[in-house]
């Protein structure tokens, strides 16, 4: 089953939230993207857990909301680590190497883009430009910004994060 | 409606308005290809196979969902058509496994006919990307192979559509699309019921059966087993497909010559055992009614029925005949009963179907289904299955002389063999309890309840039968079971027994009977056409009524004694388990 490694951590306040929301939206036609909507910024992500709950209340087949989950980037199916590491993919950072920033980021926490650290301490985001193609490349963690990143610096700058 | 008048190829026809350019061009004589399209459940104009000229449009429309209008012209086979759909076809190659050889489907492959026509080969068209799946062969029922998927959708709608399951569908985007289930669990772990529409509206080879030919032949192969055999009703009206008969060809004859040609032991018929279904069912159904057991009841014949209601609506199992399917009271008694007469130890016995279901391969597997302490049933094959064994053997289907049955477990009624219509073991039950209840002989006019027949997804009749106001409801499809199950639940709806059947239309039209192209399915309702073959067989029986068969009058008067007997009950009936639709996960 493709599932985050990150065990689930729900509780029992977030599941109360969910079911309020999906009573909300209850006999609504169309609800299905609202209620995901609302069930990630609950959660942060649409695990297995969750999308089962969605399921089990509103009737819909789990596979048809796991469709819209991975038809749309908006969605994820991985949780936020404590820290987010960005790297910026944006045209000035790229071209300034940020390729290979991504590349040590994922060879040091063992994860790709979009997923997360098993401890669930870091997960990866790239995003496009945050506006300092001045300090390009670009990386930020925790909302820390670091700039004129070579590779080599990468694993000293998480080591940090505790 | 209004007719409209349209012109295609020259050919103008009158159409109803409403009518698609598909079907003013079927009307015309015209077969446009499709692949995506299935009448009534997948009309999304998606795989562009079925494009056509209409003059005035701005571009290629796809014929299966544009609208006709009054005086319309269009072409459906130009040259620059064709030029468009052998690009289509070369496209859709580009990332499909070209396993012809060796696919299930070759020669009953959509795709490949329309590469056939289109002179499209297996010239590398465009270098590239192919996508790459894992098979999943978890289900004993159903296979999916991707690799060789042409995402149609018709087998997501009819999960969907048909079903109101929806196990299976479209996952990610773009070029990464792929049919799965969600968060890829094997098809096992989900709710799917196994009853293979999917595999009957598959265009190419990306779904099949559970193939068990293999483990049939090393049995027939192996003296010390004794290899017994019994053939669903529908087969006789879907074997002879394979071998290029007509739709609905009624072949009990040659099935069972087939069968005995192939070197099974005994040839037997699941027919005697829906017989045994009867008489044991309409016995529970008089003790519920009289007694105050859970009503309304309702028929335990359909595997995929059952593991549906066990996911869905378990507080409903009560309701469920305790009854096993006619396969597995038919494996019981081989098991215990003709064991014993042939003085066999039942560890020797290997109990072969031939079913138009794939669900019979999970019901043989249940639990509960072991009436001599070994499996009722070792291996459910499907009417392709067998098809594909007697070709292989090169046994002249088509001219096998007819054959009987053997006795004792070879012999059944006119009841028996409607089973495989929608609405027939209703219609049959009936014909029995009505007469129980009575004590009186039904007329040769009241023997056919006509109000039960039909492909009608729910029907409902009321009879009076003695004191006793009977109303009933009959459902196939179980999109329409839940309809009849949501009015159960809700208290709109009193009924005092049910008939469903997982598959539209009963078992005729089941998951493992041969698969009609859709260009031909989307025209003639293979249904009917296939039923009227088990209704024409069961008027011409001189027996039509269960409890008439004498084999089973002899069953019970060696073996089990009385209806409802407690080795009747331990033989014959079985237990259900409560199950979720979405299982729990860590």
């Amino acid at each position: 089953m493709k599932v985050s490694s990150v065990p689930f951590q729900g509780t029992k306040e977030q599941e109360a939230k969910l079911l309020e929301v999906i009573a909300k939206y209850k006999g609504q036609k169309g609800a299905l993207m609202p209620i995901m909507q609302e069930a990630q910024e609950i959660y942060g992500y649409l695990p297995y857990q969750v999308q089962k709950i969605i399921s089990d209340e509103t009737g819909i087949p789990i596979e048809k909301i796991y469709g819209v989950a991975t038809f749309y980037a908006q969605f994820s199916m991985s949780p936020k680590g404590k820290y987010v590491v960005s790297v910026c993919l944006g045209t000035a950072c790229y071209v300034k190497g940020s390729g290979a920033i991504l590349e040590e980021v994922e060879k040091v926490l063992g994860i790709q883009d979009g997923g997360c650290t098993p401890d669930g301490k870091f997960s990866i985001e790239v995003c496009r430009c945050v506006g300092a193609c001045g300090l390009a490349p670009v990386m930020i963690v925790g909302g820390d910004v670091y700039g004129k990143l070579t590779p080599d610096r990468v694993a000293d700058i998480l080591a940090k994060y505790e | 409606m209004a007719d409209i008048k349209v012109t295609v190829d020259n050919i103008t026809v009158t159409v109803p308005e409403g009518s698609t350019l598909l079907d003013a061009a079927h009307k015309a004589g015209i077969d446009v290809p499709t692949l995506c399209y299935l009448r009534g459940i997948n009309e999304i104009g998606a795989c562009r196979m079925c494009v056509c000229e209409v003059e005035g449009a701005r571009a290629l429309v796809a014929a299966c969902v544009y609208p006709c209008t009054d005086g319309m012209v269009a072409h459906t086979n130009t040259e620059k058509i064709k030029d468009y759909r052998r690009k289509t076809l070369q496209l859709i190659l580009s990332d499909h496994d070209q396993d012809c050889l060796g696919c299930v489907r070759s020669t009953n492959c959509e795709l490949q006919a329309l590469c056939r026509r289109y002179g499209v080969d297996n010239t590398n068209y465009y270098e590239g990307k192919k996508n790459t799946f894992t098979i999943d062969a978890s289900s004993p029922s159903i296979v999916r192979d991707n690799n060789k998927c042409i995402l149609c959708r018709r087998c997501t709608a009819a999960c969907e559509k048909y079903q109101s399951i929806g196990v299976i569908g479209a996952n990610e985007r773009g070029f990464e699309t792929y049919i799965g289930s969600a968060f890829d669990l094997p098809l096992a772990e989900t709710s799917c019921v196994n009853c293979g529409q999917c595999i009957v509206a598959c265009p190419v080879g990306a779904l099949h059966e559970n193939d068990s030919t293999a483990a049939v032949k090393a049995a027939l192969a192996d003296p010390s087993k004794h290899v017994v055999v019994q053939a669903a009703p529908s087969v006789r009206v879907g074997l002879g497909e394979c071998f290029g008969m007509p739709i609905g060809a009624e072949v009990e004859g040659k099935l069972a010559a087939g069968m005995r040609r192939l070197g099974f032991d005994a040839v037997f018929d699941t027919n005697f055992s829906a017989d045994l279904t009867i008489v044991e069912e309409a016995n529970e159904l008089i003790e519920r009614v009289t007694k105050g057991g859970t009503l309304p009841m309702i028929t335990s014949c359909s595997p995929g029925w059952i593991k549906f209601i066990e996911h869905y609506y378990p507080e409903l199992l009560p309701n469920v005949s305790s009854c096993k399917s006619p396969q597995q009271m038919f494996g019981a008694v081989v098991k215990t009963y003709y064991a014993e007469k042939k003085g066999i130890d039942p560890k020797d016995i290997v109990s072969v179907s031939i079913m138009p279901c794939t669900a019979k391969k999970f019901e043989c597997g249940r639990d509960d289904q072991s009436a001599a302490g070994v499996p009722d049933v070792d291996y459910a094959l499907t009417t392709r299955e067998l098809g594909r064994m007697i070709s292989e053997a090169g046994i002249d289907f088509v001219n096998l002389p007819d054959e009987n049955y053997d006795d004792p477990l070879g012999e059944s009624t006119g009841a028996a063999v409607i089973f495989g219509a929608t609405g027939g073991v209703m219609e049959a039950a009936l014909r029995t309890a009505v007469e129980w209840i009575t004590g009186q002989e039904l007329g040769k006019d009241l023997l056919e309840f006509q109000d039960v027949r039909g492909v009608e997804g729910v029907k409902e009749a009321s009879y009076k039968v003695g004191d006793l106001e009977v109303s009933v409801a009959v459902a196939s499809g179980l999109a329409n079971a839940r309809k009849v199950l949501e009015m159960v639940k809700s208290g709109e709806k009193n009924y005092t027994f049910i008939e469903i059947m997982a598959c539209p239309g009963g078992c005729v039209n089941g998951g493992g009977q041969p698969i009609v192209p859709s260009n031909i399915k989307n025209f003639i309702d293979v249904r009917e056409v296939r039923a009227k073959g088990l209704y024409d067989l069961d008027s011409a029986r001189p027996l039509r009524r269960s409890h008439e068969n004498p084999s089973i009058k002899k069953i019970y008067d060696e073996y089990f004694g009385s209806y409802g007997s407690e080795k009747a009950h331990h033989t014959l009936h079985t237990s259900y388990v409560a199950r979720k639709v979405n299982a729990d996960h860590e």
